[in-house]
């Protein structure tokens, strides 16, 4: 299997996507240099700047043009750049593309792609650094997909291009350069609302999703010499989420952790513990525990910037912690 | 004009009579628009409109039977009676919406008509929006995009002086619609929006134009809407003498004497006039007597992957 980035994996997947559907098309700013972080490179020479466009600085219009445009027969990928930009367009994803299949009873499809890095990256600081995911898992008529891996983000990618339904298809931004073994077969996909067990263990499941499953990958690693198993899932899609893969992991463990790199509150994180303590309070040998951001903008100073951060230190302090009562 | 106009009366009366179960806004007075641009349309072609798109939607060539009974929230409504009047949408006749958030649809139709151009369609799109729309965004970054891109998009601005309570002038800046328009390099016309003819005549010559790959046109049509914003706005914020002069500038009096000029019998007029109440009153007798649609509709449409119902109740 060939290594490539996380940044070519996606390239890949929208090129074979392109390749293998005319109704495939991509539009954003400065997508015909090959956008921001490179994520389009070469696109513009294989298909015309018609098939991979660029777009004014119209958020609102990039996203809105993309529902007419879904809803007359084509299937857009949409470039927000940074999810904090694409919140020009909340009403554009929300109310339209969201509501359109719908309220119109049926008559319509909006089978778009809209691409919204999230996450912190480089002192990017308040506007350039959020992670928004909760948001759209909490809206009707949305699909919401964090890859964490170049494999995933190319099987992910291909899946949501395919997928009737409007996708909100969040990339983590430092994620791009990561490599890994990405399997070139065009028929490669990855299935929407299955999640991945990155690490099997028997004492306690971490649950995670974009770039803190690596995080939680090094905590487990930790935990591991310090005589505690830890199963480490990815949910890889909050809608649909893998409630079932996580219900049965911590069954068998009686112990759950997530952790995630968006604001604590009113998370993702909150919708898995709730679930896991509506089903399973019989199962559970500890109180369910979540880790995630503080309620605060994020800085630009790298060590205030680090003090939003849920480190591999507190994964392990806390895992310990619920093992050990 | 007057299978609009006596739609609109019947949506009112339904109202009145709470069968209409949500907010209504009736395009009394504003008929020229709606049959003097959407008759230039051809069927294939495509249409988006406003929460007042009762009158657009029918000139497309909606079935206004479909449509009542998505106003009374009944099964065999054009949305199965989950849009109600706000989100009527026809696709079988290009009919993609009427909006409930004010703008929105002029990206939309900025989108639609990419993807005539990407996918080399001869179609045409026309957005009609009221005068309040030209003051959110997406009326910028909708033309420029639409001019920019070169696209086939008819916009129509629906100038009925009013944006719900508030005379539109008093919050517009500047020359108004047409400017705007034509400060982007769009051609923009201004035309007496009560006058069905000269409607007709500019929305010709516009669609033509578009048909011709010139890109997109722009029309300012003026009228005045007769009624309030809403089925339930008594209008108690203008003058009543307003009213009753704008009235002798009724769209569809003025088409009428010009017909009755032209020569055309009286007789046949009014056999006009009564057959749209009768096509209308019998939609409004056959929508009441409809059933709700099933309740497994709530959940039914909202997207293909995730189970609805979860964590629910
Ligand atoms: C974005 C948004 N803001 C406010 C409203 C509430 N609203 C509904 S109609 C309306 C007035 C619109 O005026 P105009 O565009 O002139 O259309 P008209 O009602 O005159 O046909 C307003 C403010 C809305 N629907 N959407
Ligand atoms: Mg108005």
């Amino acid at each position: 299997m060939p290594f490539m980035t996380y940044a070519e994996a996606s390239r890949a997947a929208i090129a074979e996507e392109m390749r293998r559907d005319p109704a495939v098309w991509a539009v954003g700013e400065d997508l015909g240099r090959g956008g921001v972080f490179g994520q389009y490179k070469g696109l513009v020479e294989e298909f015309g700047p018609e098939r991979v466009s660029d777009a004014p600085i119209s958020e609102a219009c990039i996203m809105g043009a993309a529902v007419g445009a879904a809803m007359m027969g084509t299937r857009p990928i949409v470039e927000m750049r940074f999810s904090d930009f694409a919140l020009c367009a909340v009403d554009e994803l929300v109310n339209q593309a969201a509501k359109a299949r719908y309220m119109f009873g049926g008559q319509t499809r909006v089978p778009l792609v809209v691409r919204e890095p999230i996450g912190m990256w480089r002192s990017s600081a308040a506007q350039h650094s959020q992670s928004l995911e909760a948001w759209y898992a909490h809206i009707p008529g949305l699909v919401v997909v964090c890859p964490s891996t170049p494999a995933d983000n190319k099987g992910l990618l291909k899946s949501a291009i395919r997928c009737d339904d409007p996708v909100v298809y969040m990339e983590h931004k430092n994620l791009w350069g990561l490599e890994g073994e990405v399997p070139e077969d065009d028929d490669f996909t990855v299935p929407i609302g299955e999640a991945r067990v990155v690490r099997e263990g028997g004492d306690l499941t971490i649950v995670s999703w974009s770039a803190q499953v690596h995080v939680c990958v090094k905590a487990a690693e930790a935990l591991a010499t310090r005589g505690i198993k830890a199963e480490v899932i990815d949910l890889r899609s909050l809608w649909p989420w893998d409630k079932a893969r996580v219900l049965a992991s911590v069954e068998k463990t009686g112990r759950l952790l997530i952790a995630q790199e968006s604001v604590s509150v009113a998370g993702f994180g909150a919708e898995v513990a709730a679930t896991v303590a509506e089903r399973l309070h019989k199962a559970l040998k500890a109180p369910v525990k979540r880790l995630g951001a503080p309620r605060a903008p994020i800085s630009y100073a790298p060590p205030l910037e680090d003090a939003a951060r849920v480190s591999k230190e507190m994964i392990v302090n806390t895992a310990e912690g619920l093992v050990r009562t | 004009m007057w299978r609009i106009r006596a739609f609109e009366e019947l949506a009112l009366r339904g109202l009145h009579e709470k069968l209409v179960l949500g907010a209504i806004h009736p395009s009394i007075g504003q008929e020229a628009v709606a049959a003097g641009v959407c008759p230039n349309l051809d069927r294939h072609d495509v249409l988006l409109s406003t929460h007042r798109g009762h009158g657009h939607t029918l000139a497309k060539g909606a079935d206004p039977l479909a449509m009542m009974r998505e106003l009374f929230g009944r099964a065999g409504g054009n949305c199965g009676g989950k849009g109600g009047s706000m989100h009527i949408a026809d696709f079988g006749v290009g009919m993609l919406g009427a909006n409930g958030v004010v703008a929105a649809n002029i990206v939309i139709a900025a989108g639609a008509a990419h993807a005539v151009k990407l996918k080399r369609e001869s179609k045409v799109v026309c957005c009609i929006f009221g005068d309040g729309a030209i003051n959110r965004g997406p009326f910028l970054e909708g033309l420029n995009w639409a001019k920019v891109f070169g696209l086939p998009v008819l916009f129509v601005c629906e100038d009925n002086g009013f944006a719900a309570t508030t005379r539109t002038r008093a919050m517009t800046a500047g020359e108004g619609p047409s400017a705007r328009a034509r400060s982007l390099g769009i051609a923009a016309e201004e035309v007496d929006g009560n006058d069905v003819l000269a409607v007709d005549a500019a929305a010709r010559q516009a669609i033509a134009a578009l048909r011709d790959g010139g890109g997109p046109r722009f029309l300012h049509l003026h009228t005045y809407r007769l009624t309030g914003h809403t089925g339930a706005d008594p209008a108690a914020y203008r003058p009543k003498e307003e009213v009753e002069a704008r009235w002798k500038d009724d769209p569809i009096s003025r088409a009428a004497a010009l017909l009755e000029a032209a020569g055309h019998p009286t007789a046949s007029l009014a056999e006009a006039r009564n057959a749209a109440y009768a096509e209308m009153i019998a939609a409004y007798e056959a929508a009441r007597e409809t059933p709700f649609p099933p309740v497994d509709q709530a959940f039914a449409d909202v997207q293909d992957v995730g189970d609805p119902r979860a964590e629910a109740f």
